[in-house]
């Protein structure tokens, strides 16, 4: 059986149980919908509670027959037979909180998303030589991005083929072999299985040992100096599964002065925990500008590199303001596209050092990269979990899902490599104190997403979904200004402040990754 | 410096680490903040896991890497006018918190006399945290201080915190060590 003939058949299991009034205990689905049954109207999207009569159909708690099960005609019936249709409605902006809370849900994503997509892995600089490796995150996964004696890289699951031991428990460190603690089998770091104790006494001829090297990833591709990993052989090319989207990431990865490239990642990783669902910081990564209120304290005391705000307003005060996606990608980002005859503007007034380099920088970025140089960017979040932010502060955060209550958080801070010593020191001062839990900005970032997961969680609250109608319709695939053509749907958001086009090109491609069975239904 | 001297200098210490606590856990963030010189370091490494023998790589280097904290005291001000807004939402409503110290050691004074002027100390804390309804943090780790008398009293000239985690297990650190 096809994996899409195995999701239709969920969903059309889930609405036959609800019809029959039968309880949804082989489902799997949260405790909750054993005591009473919830359906959900496919074109509202809204999810109501009913109570099951003996022997007949479920009726509406409180009727109201344009939402009842039973008014449905046969073609709202189908329509809901189709799968998330109606827990995801980005055509009308609405979005079941289910999608976030419900352990079913998440169980899928990982099969659906995390086991296909490409994945962000780490940065190149941090195994440079041979026999280096670092232990990251695919997923739940945990996996070794490690450098082999030859000095190719590779991805492998850190999981011994024997009984499963988590070969490598240190976060990084250079090594000629790696030995799993439990047996002792032991891998080269080109993850050929050449220990196994006892080998030939205990096992005879009987072990291949070919074909019990450590699990290694389908994908790999090193770009610019990051790694990707997928699981799924059938994955496009990581520049296919970037697609236009390009121009954007590389606004995080090309130096500034607008060379190729040209960008390391400063030593050390902030790791947290967030109890919240993974999908709260990338969507809000995504494009969503609409939150000053959370950071208006920070904007109050004042944190940016010019010793106002958070920071530097000049140069998008002189810009068109730019709400960048692709849906059939699922990737975005907020976009930034200085006037064609914009004037330099003030930044970094804080640090003359910095203040001068990203001056020169400007200048260089202007002469080499043309029209494109007015354009620079903010967060964006890559489909599925990875977030580059391109600028103030220049970091990329990866949202690791830690079940569907918890997200694991890397977050990797980018740097010009050849940039001076003081510059460096100056902007790693301004991530910190701007980044992660203890960043003035985004430690209420943590509260509104952990508090927003926990108030979604009830019975009750699960059936009103989440609103994200912000700038329907607005988006144009045809954005030109000066005879600058920019790939991507854009909505221009410079009157406006803020759409939600972003974060519904994102669940359009969630939706699309959740019931795609191979990826020939995802290109 | 005598056995008498070195128990008064102890002392001194313990009253004046035991005193910070309090000025934190009270919320009286400002008179907190003058427990600080103006030049001072306020520190806080992440940790990796390492083979036991490199350990030089277990914490993120000051000055060069990225750490939890590592700042002065601009920041340390600005962090605590941050919380004195009353819309700083992950402070506010405010948490509980409550700062153990223990295990006070002196590790040096110097100049080695009975009125030193910098004293280096080490302890232990335990930093519970619980906010809104059940939400709680249990932080404990080491601090090496570096106590510097001014105008006779005794300020903090550097705090370096050693957390005892890796992955971070709170969402933030919005309160201070």
């Amino acid at each position: 059986m096809s994996d899409e003939n195995r999701l239709d058949l969920l969903f059309a299991g889930f609405i036959v149980f609800l019809l029959a009034g039968v309880v949804t205990v082989a489902m799997g689905i949260r405790r909750e919908l054993r005591t009473g049954v919830i359906g959900q109207h496919p074109q509202s999207g809204l999810w109501r509670r009913h109570e099951r009569p003996a022997g007949g159909l479920p009726v509406c708690a409180r009727p109201r027959a344009a939402l009842s099960f039973s008014a449905l005609s046969e073609r709202g019936r189908t329509t809901m037979l189709n799968g998330l249709n109606g827990l995801v409605d980005v055509d009308r902006g609405i979005i079941s909180r289910e999608i976030f809370v419900n352990e079913e849900i998440y169980r899928r994503e990982q099969e659906q998303i995390f086991a296909r997509a490409w994945l962000f892995i780490g940065h190149e600089s941090q195994i440079p030589r041979p026999g280096d490796f670092l232990v990251s995150s695919m997923g739940e996964e945990s996996v070794i991005l490690c450098r082999d004696r030859t000095g190719r890289i590779h991805v492998f699951l850190n999981s011994c083929r024997h009984r499963g031991m988590k070969v490598c428990r240190y976060d990084e460190g250079n090594t000629l072999e790696l030995m799993c603690p439990y047996h002792g089998w032991t891998y080269a770091t080109d993850g050929a299985l050449v220990g196994v104790p006892f080998g030939k006494d205990a096992y005879g001829e009987q072990l291949d040992k070919s074909k019990w090297g450590l699990i290694e990833v389908a994908r790999m591709e090193n770009y610019k100096g990051t790694i990707w990993a997928a699981w799924d052989a059938a994955a496009p090319s990581f520049l296919d599964y970037v697609g236009g989207y390009k121009l954007y990431l590389d606004l995080l990865l090309d130096a500034w002065d607008g060379r190729e490239g040209g960008t390391e990642a400063i030593g050390g990783i902030h790791k947290w925990l967030i109890p919240c669902n993974w999908k709260f910081p990338a969507e809000n990564f995504s494009g969503d500008r609409y939150h000053g209120v959370s950071h208006r304290s920070v904007d109050m005391v004042g944190i940016g590199p010019s010793g106002k705000g958070r920071r530097d307003m000049a140069e998008r005060n002189q810009a068109r303001w730019l709400d960048v996606s692709f849906p059939e990608l699922g990737h975005s980002m907020i976009a930034f596209l200085r006037a064609h005859d914009a004037p330099l503007a003030p930044a970094y007034q804080d640090a003359p050092v910095a203040a001068e380099y990203f001056r020169r920088c400007e200048e260089e970025r202007r002469r080499r990269r043309g029209e494109h140089w007015r354009l620079f960017g903010g967060p964006g979040t890559m489909f599925p979990n990875t977030s580059p932010l391109a600028r103030q502060p220049r970091t990329l955060a990866v949202w690791h899902p830690r079940g569907p209550h918890q997200t694991e958080v890397w977050r990797w801070y980018f740097v010009d490599a050849d940039a001076p010593a003081e510059v460096k020191d100056f902007l790693r001062h301004y991530y910190i104190r701007y980044s992660g839990p203890s960043g003035l900005t985004e430690q209420d970032d943590m509260e509104n997403w952990n508090y927003a997961h926990k108030a979604s969680r009830g019975t009750i609250a699960r059936q009103h979904p989440y609103n994200y109608e912000m700038g329907l319709g607005r988006s144009t695939r045809a954005f030109e200004d000066h005879g600058l053509k920019l790939p991507g749907a854009i909505t221009d958001v410079t009157a406006a402040n803020a759409s939600e086009h972003n974060q519904r090109g994102f669940y359009r491609r969630w939706r699309q990754f959740m019931e795609a069975a191979t990826w020939n239904d995802l290109a | 410096m005598s056995d008498l001297e070195r128990l008064l200098l102890k002392s001194e210490v313990e009253e004046f680490l035991y005193r910070e606590a309090e000025l934190l856990d009270e919320r009286r963030y400002k008179e907190w903040l003058d427990l600080f010189t103006d030049d001072v370091r306020y520190f806080m490494p992440i940790r990796r896991n390492v083979p036991h023998d490199e350990s030089e790589r277990e914490f993120t280097r000051e000055g060069t890497d990225v750490s939890w904290f590592d700042e002065g005291k601009d920041t340390l001000a600005r962090r605590v006018q941050q919380i004195l807004t009353g819309i700083h939402w992950a402070e506010e409503p405010p948490s509980r918190i409550c700062h153990m110290i223990s295990n006070v050691q002196i590790l040096r004074a110097s100049p080695d006399g009975p009125a030193p002027t910098e004293v280096a100390v080490k302890s232990r804390f335990l930093v519970y945290r619980n906010r809104v309804e059940t939400e709680t943090d249990v932080l404990v780790g080491k601090r090496e201080d570096l106590l510097r008398r001014v105008n006779g009293s005794l300020r903090i000239a550097r705090r370096k915190i050693v957390l005892d985690q890796s992955v971070l297990l709170a969402k933030n650190l919005t309160f201070f060590f």
